[in-house]
């Protein structure tokens, strides 16, 4: 009884120390949200009040939408819209083409990861360049994120001191996080001179006024779309907010939730092109209008992608992004990922406790415990239920059916703790691996008060 | 009498016995129908309860839990109250049961009267003292479902005022003392079938659980659920850990035990002999 989930995560387990880290890591950011959250008296309004916003502009996506068309034209901005992963990819590589683009400059974007823009934006002979530090460090590493906001959080310092020695010549065994910094800094102030275009996803994007709304800490995306004047911003159709009254709602959740920090160092609005520039806008739909159908499920459009509910999973933080299958790890990736394709994403299904810490953590009240509930009970239908755990659950449904069968079962049970340990104790046993077997009583509580002992 | 309960006099309460309390913690359910009764209630048990579901469901296969819930539910269905020492399973009877018995042609029945017995005694039975007395250092595990989904206490992720319905039952035993471990309510990775097909997160959960429990420097971890703590048991027996489980509910019945029944198998769960407060009911 295994998934690929459990199977990566024991392997990531092997590594106690390192996976000690992971967690405390992780956990140290679930601690600063919480000091900032509860810095805010009414922070539980303000989690109500996003998932009432959302609810609203995912139930009125086409007038937003259009109404954001309209305003982000009357900005001077050029609006395309893709249907899926390759028309958004075929649009960005156009608008390149167009501007004879060589080097292009890219501030993180999980919507670039979604629809795998860089791999086709490099077979296309464009060399495209992550600004953001841990992005950048994946990139350089030629591994995937492994968190939507820290995408570098599983990788240790002293690697990264290699990594730069290697690509920026940095000093070897120099692993200061500042030093590290600041020569990746400089060494990206080359290739920001040298690009040709800039490009971001959103956070946001205002229907009222057709701005896009970048939320950064570095700084990178804004020195990118400062130096170039062509510039990108694409997002995912579910980004749009009525009017800056109901962002400000968002931008007091997200950094709160996401990093712990009242806000991000950057929050930046774009409406305009630069003069003489072109400002090209693309709303992806990439199978988000398709969720609006899902009733059970239509409340991941709430998702503000800030990693809280990362953080908090304890599942996530003792096995790593990697043990997912989904280039969204964690409790949001598991729902996404059985959303986008279940009978390829189901492996993941199996990396929760049901402890629910997600659904109370998320600022956009998405209730991410409550799903993966749900889609467990759907992998039966799909026919990809777990035999063994089918199995169990069959018996298990028999015996306790049938309460003579239940009572005769307990009864026996004890008998097990006569039997030799290798026998109970065997490969086949995934609960003895870790623990003692529960030892069952002499007399179950049917018993005793059928000879009336309970008194 | 430790508390005025005419209002209660004249309701019926029926024990809800979980199945893994039924054959592995019965001395729970016993300490259980001697506390609902210490406290002055009508209890009765409808004989031969096997299992809410639960664990079928929570591994995905809902249709298996069907015919139990139907079958609880028609057992319980002439009572005021239904009472059991378990969070999880209660709270599954109250958020699920509305929907696997949708087809049936009344209400169900339990879904409004089920309490786990802390959050019954807590908010319904409200007794002013106990006569228990439990002269040691206890950790608390709260419990997910517990917190999260029937509030025992509040969920650390939230924003609202720190309130624990177990802190405030265990308060009321004499000679006790209460810590909550760091990282107060994470979970401790037993979650039903989770915990065999994930064994090494669950395990690395449980460890890491067990540690905080210690760090406090508790002899014992109580809570509202025999699950969690049976894995938590099975990581402490394994590795020989200074720490033992104990549920709630024998602390707060402290006193009521009999001691001419040996409830347990091979090795001691209950508490020490110590473990004692007055018998006066």
């Amino acid at each position: 009884m295994s998934t690929k989930h459990s199977l990566a995560a024991a392997e990531f387990l092997k590594d106690s120390g390192k996976a000690l880290w992971h967690d405390q890591t992780l956990w140290m950011v679930r601690q600063k949200r919480d000091r900032m959250s509860r810095s805010l008296p009414e922070w539980e309004q303000l989690r109500d009040a996003a998932c009432a916003l959302k609810m609203y502009s995912n139930s009125h996506l086409a007038e937003l939408l259009t109404e954001f068309e309209a305003n982000a034209i009357k900005n001077g901005a050029t609006v395309h819209w893709a249907n899926d992963a390759q028309e958004y990819r075929e649009t960005v590589l156009k608008i390149l083409k167009d501007h004879g683009v060589k080097l292009f400059i890219k501030s993180k974007s999980m919507l670039a990861e979604e629809c795998a823009l860089n791999p086709f934006l490099e077979g296309n002979g464009i060399e495209t360049v992550e600004s953001d530090l841990g992005e950048r460090i994946v990139q350089l590493m030629h591994v995937k994120p492994s968190h939507i906001v820290l995408p570098a959080v599983h990788i240790k310092r002293e690697e990264i001191g290699r990594l730069f020695e290697k690509e920026m010549g940095t000093e070897p065994g120099n692993c200061d996080p500042t030093y590290l910094t600041h020569a990746a800094r400089k060494n990206l102030r080359q290739i920001f001179k040298k690009a040709d275009a800039a490009m971001t996803g959103a956070n946001f994007a205002v229907a009222s006024t057709g701005e896009v709304v970048v939320c950064t800490n570095e700084g990178n995306a804004d020195i990118g779309t400062s130096l170039h004047r062509l510039q990108i911003a694409a997002f995912g159709l579910e980004k749009i907010v009525p009017d800056l009254d109901s962002l400000g709602v968002f931008t007091r959740l997200l950094a709160r939730s996401g990093t712990g920090q009242p806000s991000t160092t950057y929050t930046t609005h774009y409406s305009r092109p630069q003069k003489g520039g072109e400002f090209h806008i693309i709303i992806v739909d990439n199978g988000r209008s398709r969720i609006l159908a899902e009733k059970d499920h239509v409340r991941t459009l709430n998702c503000l992608r800030c990693g809280a509910c990362m953080n908090t999973c304890p599942v996530y933080r003792r096995s790593g992004g990697y043990s997912y299958t989904y280039f969204i790890p964690g409790p949001i990736g598991i729902n996404l990922s059985m959303l986008k394709n279940p009978e390829k994403y189901y492996d993941n299904v199996s990396a929760c406790s049901l402890c629910m810490s997600c659904s109370n953590v998320c600022p956009a009240k998405v209730d991410l415990g409550e799903q993966i509930y749900l889609w467990r009970q759907a992998l039966d239908g799909l026919g990809k239920a777990d035999r063994m755990k089918k199995f169990i659950s069959d018996s298990m449904e028999i015996v306790m059916e049938h309460p003579v069968l239940f009572n005769t079962a307990v009864k026996a049970a004890p008998l097990v703790d006569a039997l030799p340990r290798p026998m109970i104790y065997s490969k086949l046993n995934a609960w003895g691996e870790g623990r003692e077997m529960p030892q069952f009583a002499k007399e179950s509580f049917n018993s005793l008060w059928k000879k009336g002992k309970v008194k | 009498m430790v508390t005025d309960n005419s209002r209660l006099n004249k309701m019926k309460i029926g024990l809800f016995i979980p199945c893994y309390v039924n054959a592995v913690y019965p001395q729970v359910g016993v300490a259980s129908y001697r506390l609902l009764r210490h406290l002055g209630l009508d209890v009765d048990y409808p004989a031969d309860q096997t299992c809410c579901g639960q664990p079928m469901a929570n591994a995905g296969f809902e249709d298996s839990a069907r015919e139990l819930a139907e079958d609880l539910d028609d057992k319980f269905a002439g009572y005021d109250y239904v009472v059991g020492p378990s969070a999880s399973c209660a709270v599954f009877i109250k958020d699920h049961y509305p929907a696997l018995l949708k087809n049936k042609s009344h209400r169900c029945h339990t879904e409004e009267k089920v309490y786990d017995i802390c959050g019954f005694i807590h908010d319904i039975v409200r007794p002013a003292s106990l006569d228990a007395s439990f002269p040691h250092k206890v950790s608390i595990h709260n419990s997910c479902h517990g917190v999260r989904l029937l509030g025992l206490s509040s969920p650390s992720e939230r924003n609202i005022p720190y309130y624990n319905k177990l802190r405030n039952l265990l308060s009321l035993v004499r000679d006790i003392e209460i810590v909550e471990p760091e990282r107060h309510d994470e979970c401790c990775g037993f979650g039903g079938m989770f915990s065999i097909e994930e064994d090494a997160v669950s395990v690395a959960m449980g460890r890491s659980k067990i540690q905080r429990h210690m760090d406090t420097g508790a002899e014992y971890i109580t809570g509202a659920d025999s699950s969690c703590l049976m894995h938590q048991e099975g990581i402490i027996r394994r590795e020989h850990l200074p720490i033992k489980t104990i549920h709630i509910v024998e602390i707060l019945a402290g006193g009521l035990q009999d001691d001419s029944i040996h409830l347990t198998g091979s090795l001691p769960r209950t508490a020490d002999k110590r473990f004692k407060g007055n018998q006066q009911i």
